[in-house]
């Protein structure tokens, strides 16, 4: 029976369906105290004193740090993308010298229950001295912290790439298009907030962080380097992780207090963040604005274009580096050709909360960026928007093609790809030029109804490596043991789905373990759509390994050749009928020598790329300003499909993400760098009322050369463009061409269009 | 998002209630459907050293309808209304009203007394209550006392209560033979509090209107009845001229505050909106 390609049920969702799923909430260990973080109230200040008595003196109350009691600690570090110039700006775990957020970490309390903690953590005084907050990444850069690094710039890093002769672009053109565009201020909202809980084993000295998500192996490491452990002496375990969307599972201040605690306080310490402060201190992210030159032909080709990129970082330089304003300069250009480009990339930082990655970072802004451009261009020039795109798009004779930037440490070359194709497919799906004449049609009898449509690359599968072990037992069951981490996107099942392909045995059978740093000593974790990519090709070549000993075994057995031989329904048997074995007769014929294993390794130095189309169909109520979105599809190529369901799942989840991101969601901030949305009655999450049903034209038409399976990632296909095909069918819908140049489209933004400004 | 410590009683009768809140006064709060409340001690904005739990006080779960008109006893929830409660428009109009106030979970549990002892801007009931002229039956150990709505908002969060006085009902007049109703509002999102929404209701006699109620929320600090406009649209017939003549004074009429989801400007436009298509509704 095959398994690759089938929609088959998640085999992980049974406890999860029982309500008997382990999350970090559900972890305790006796005795255990509980952590709470006192915040800055402000936004930018110099830390004159915390005073720290009479939250001590508080019954249940265990210890109180303040920076001085973590002075030994260093900053966090970055796990990717990290510069030199940017070490300064890293983040404490404790607030030094300057609280530089509303949010930024200032104290901890420890006690025996989590009211003690809040109810001492409000006795907490922090005496700061208020200054004058950054709040506009565009704005000139002003000093980080004026005393204590002197003339350090609030611009930790300029990102500059570029290729082709952009000045003869540029003379040759036969116009040249300019654009503004800015992006809101989002974050990936999880079901389940940070959490965690430390416990030191003083039999074993282990100490073991649980609720760990994302990349369990690489925070291991940090967290030992900043705690000076050996190796061996701190394990992150994952449990259950309901959602982790980029910021999930990075290394924050919190995780750190909680495993120094553990040690020093020799107790078990649990943290469970609440949402108010998961609003403030989990990473926020996008918060962009780009502005954009293009040299155009006649016919709407672009033959260069200039850009230029702020990124609001927020107060400091969290794990992520680079990476999101690198990614967005690699990505601009997106699925189009332009032969010559440059761009340069302000990271800036201000008094709002550090950014790091959200689902599709730097994507979701620079396909809005993009696709607003080449709307805009359609206008300027009189041409429709999809023939424009038509002009652009790479052709899939070009493949692979070769971007000639890197990103993430890696030349973006796209591995494959049918762009033009799949645009057509997708026109076709909407019955394009009727349903324009239906919606002309609407628009005649009143009706504000438009449609938009958006192309974006996407890039996943980022390497270097990842690690599979699979072993058979004598009962024939198995088990795969990863470094990669579940954060709910069903990463069992579709590794399940692989081994049970390639070794012919029920996926019942089948056990995945993973995110345990104790059970496998490398693993890079879940993000960057790269789990099926890099598991599930090394999933595939441990389980090829595994087979090729087994039936070399069972030949050796049943006094044949291996390839009369093979796999089937958990059986060894002959090609011609016959003899057969069971695989667990096997197993436990190898146990003295290894037992019956794979290994499988899969390195990768290259990116796969897969691409899509949006298609936003929307209504305007100009009257309220209401947007209704009365069709969504999303065309996808996703190189190949081992769980259409999971795929289709993660595609439908990503664009209601997007539709937060364009319609709703948004982190506003007062002039004194207070958040004004820092619960969900304002920061608006979009619910089963915002969010249409979602179709989906999945494709396999452009398999991945770079891997065994020819997969590409999923998880942030559904994410990509929602920005850009909202906007444009608002435009549409509108008739205002260049109308939308902002995210999210609040209804007061619509009306400031509709209406102009007013006093 | 952890409360304060506060000490938690559940009295049984309505005497106990009173007794407790002369004694704590501003230092106890009445928890209700909590729907409210209960999100503002997470948040530590409130921090009652004493929360009375009504909840146990059957007495004061009811509705009672008669020819003056409704009276809804303070424990009434807001599912109460999905249903009709009482023939006719009013109940028609409380059943359509009530399902635009937050999501179906929460409407089990949040009270329509809790709504007005609330007092939201942006509270539906509010808007009804003033709307409609309802009167409102507050009672401590000092006696009891009948507060004409027009007295009882102070503005956003406060109202006429004293700190020991329990709101124990609120009576809405009947809408009778003639009367027709009309109920707007847009939000952000289905269930969220409003931006801006009106009520309208009309009592015609051969097609011309004989008594007007027009009222809009979510504007100001409190829901706001539109007298003047209301005097402009009897004698008339509601036409669709007319409602537009209604719907721009009631757009010159407020001064609409601005936060993080409406500009003043917008909520202006909104309010007009809100008026044109309430009416338009009352009208049909
Ligand atoms: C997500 C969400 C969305 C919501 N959306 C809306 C919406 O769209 N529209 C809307 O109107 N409401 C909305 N609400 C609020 C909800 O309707 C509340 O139920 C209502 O505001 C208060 O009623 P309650 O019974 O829950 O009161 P509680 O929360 O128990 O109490 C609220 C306040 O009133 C006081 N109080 C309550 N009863 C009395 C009494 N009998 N006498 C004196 N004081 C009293 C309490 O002491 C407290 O100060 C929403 C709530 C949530 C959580």
């Amino acid at each position: 029976m095959s398994y690759i390609g089938r929609s088959l049920r998640r085999i992980e969702d049974r406890p999860l369906l029982l309500g008997k799923g382990s999350f970090a909430a559900d972890c305790n260990a006796p005795g255990h105290l509980h952590m709470r973080v006192v915040r800055s109230p402000v936004a930018f200040g110099r830390i004159l004193g915390v005073e720290t008595a009479e939250a001590a003196a508080l019954e249940g109350v265990a210890a109180i740090w303040t920076a001085d009691d973590v002075a030994g600690l260093p900053p966090i570090d970055f796990r990717q993308m990290g510069l030199e110039r940017l070490a300064p700006y890293r983040q404490w775990v404790l607030a030094r010298h300057y609280v530089r957020y509303v949010g930024d970490p200032v104290a901890v309390v420890f006690a025996v229950d989590p009211y003690v903690a809040e109810d001492a953590a409000d006795l907490v005084f922090c005496d700061i001295e208020e200054l004058a907050p950054q709040l506009d990444a565009t704005a000139e850069p002003v000093t980080f912290m004026p005393d204590i690094h002197l003339g350090l710039l609030s611009e930790p890093a300029v990102i500059r790439r570029g290729y082709g002769d952009l000045d003869a672009a540029f003379a040759a053109a036969h116009k040249i298009v300019a654009l503004e565009v800015k992006v809101g201020r989002h974050t990936g909202v999880p079901l389940e907030t940070r959490g965690g809980l430390a416990v030191h084993d003083a039999d074993t000295d282990v100490l073991t962080l649980y609720g760990a998500a994302k990349v369990p192996h690489y925070n291991r490491d940090a967290i030992s380097r900043m705690l000076g452990l050996a190796p061996g002496r701190l394990e992150l375990s994952e449990g259950h992780v309901g959602g982790g969307f980029g910021i999930r599972g990075e290394l924050y201040p919190e995780d750190v207090l909680l495993c120094a605690a553990a040690l020093r306080l020799r107790r078990p310490v649990k943290w469970i963040e609440d949402r108010k402060e998961h609003l403030l201190a989990a990473n926020h992210s996008r918060d962009q604005v780009y502005r954009l030159h293009a040299a155009v032909d006649q016919r709407g080709f672009i033959l260069g274009l200039k850009a230029e990129v702020f990124t609001d970082q927020g107060a400091y330089v969290r794990t992520h580096g680079t990476t999101v304003t690198d990614l967005s300069a690699a990505m601009l250009p997106g699925p189009y050709v332009i032969p010559a480009y440059s761009v340069e990339g302000h990271i800036r930082l201000t008094n709002k909360t550090p950014a790091g990655t959200y689902r599709a970072p730097g994507r979701y802004e620079s396909t809005f960026a993009r696709e607003r451009l080449i709307d805009r261009i359609a206008t300027e020039l009189a041409l429709a928007p999809v023939e424009v795109r038509r002009v652009n798009l790479i052709a899939a004779e070009a493949m692979p093609f070769d971007r000639g930037i890197e990103t993430l440490g890696t030349a973006v070359v796209y591995d494959s790809g049918k762009y033009r194709d799949l645009l057509e497919r997708v026109l076709d799906r909407l019955s394009y030029d009727r349903l324009q004449a239906e919606l002309a049609a609407r628009r005649d009898r009143g009706e504000h109804v438009g449609l938009g449509i958006a192309c974006f690359v996407e890039k996943s599968g980022l390497g270097p490596q990842d690690l599979v072990r699979i072993k058979v037992d004598g009962r024939g069951t198995v088990a795969i043991v990863t470094g990669v981490a579940s954060v709910g996107q069903g990463v069992e099942t579709v590794l399940a789905q692989i081994c049970a392909e390639t070794i012919g045995i029920p996926i019942e059978r089948i056990s995945v373990i993973h995110g345990q740093t104790d059970r496998i000593e490398i693993g890079f974790g879940a993000f960057a759509s790269r789990v099926t990519v890099m598991a599930g090709s090394a999933v595939k070549i441990a389980s090829e390994a595994l087979r090729d000993r087994a039936l070399e075994t069972a030949a050796k057995l049943l006094q044949t050749s291996p390839d009369a031989l093979r796999l089937s329904g958990g059986m060894v048997e002959a090609v011609g009928g016959g003899a057969s074995l069971p695989l667990g007769d096997v197993a436990l014929h190898l146990e003295g020598a290894g037992g019956l294993t794979g290994e499988g390794r899969f390195v990768a130095g290259h990116m796969t790329y897969p691409y899509g189309v949006h298609a936003a169909q929307v209504k305007v109520d100009p009257s309220t300003c209401a947007i209704t979105i009365e069709r969504y599809l999303i065309g996808y190529d996703v190189g190949r499909a081992i769980n259409p369901m999971l795929i289709e799942g993660q595609i439908v989840g990503a664009a209601a993400q997007g539709i937060g991101g364009a319609l709703l969601e948004e982190f506003v901030y007062d002039e004194n760098g207070q958040p004004l949305a820092a619960s969900f009655a304002d920061y608006l999450m979009p619910t089963c009322h915002e969010v249409p049903a979602i179709e989906v034209l999945l494709r396999e038409d452009a398999p991945s050369p770079l891997n065994p399976l020819g997969v590409k990632g999923a998880g942030e296909a559904g994410i990509n463009a929602v920005g850009a095909a909202l906007a444009a069918a608002i435009d549409a819908a509108l008739q205002r061409p260049g109308a939308v140049t902002q995210l999210p489209i609040t209804p007061a933004r619509l009306h400031r269009i509709l209406r102009g400004p007013q006093s | 998002m952890k409360p304060a410590p506060f000490d938690y009683v559940r009295p049984a009768s309505l005497s106990e209630v009173l007794a407790l809140l002369a004694k704590h006064k501003d230092d106890c709060k009445i928890l209700a459907g909590g729907q409210s409340l209960v999100p503002a001690m997470n948040f530590r904005l409130a921090r009652p050293a004493v929360l009375i739990d009504i909840n146990d006080i059957r007495e004061l779960d009811y509705i009672r309808s008669d020819d003056s008109g409704l009276t809804i006893g303070a424990l009434t929830r807001h599912a109460a209304f999905h249903r009709s409660v009482v023939a006719g428009p009013l109940g028609a109009m409380l059943s359509k009203v009530a399902s635009n106030i937050a999501h179906y979970p929460i409407r089990q549990r949040g009270t329509f007394a809790g709504s007005l002892a609330h007092a939201d801007p942006a509270s539906e009931w509010c808007l009804v209550a003033t709307t409609l002229d309802a009167a409102i039956v507050a009672k401590s150990t000092r006696g009891e006392r009948t507060i004409a709505i027009g007295d009882f908002f102070n503005g956003t969060f406060s109202t006429d209560l004293e700190a020991d006085e329990l709101l124990t009902e609120i009576r809405l007049p009947a809408l009778g033979q003639g009367w027709r109703t009309g109920f707007y509002e847009f939000s952000r999102r289905a269930g969220d509090f409003a931006l801006g929404m009106a009520l309208a209701a009309l009592r015609f006699e051969a097609g011309i209107v004989r008594e007007a109620r027009l009222g809009v929320g979510g504007v100001s600090d409190r829901a706001i009845r539109l007298r003047k406009l209301e005097a402009r649209l009897v004698g008339g017939a509601a036409s669709p001229q007319m409602i537009d003549t209604i719907a721009h004074e009631a757009w010159a009429s407020v001064s609409p505050i601005g936060d993080i989801h409406a500009t003043p400007e917008y909520r202006r436009d909104l309010v007009a909106t809100a008026v044109r298509r309430a009416l338009a509704e009352a009208a049909a």
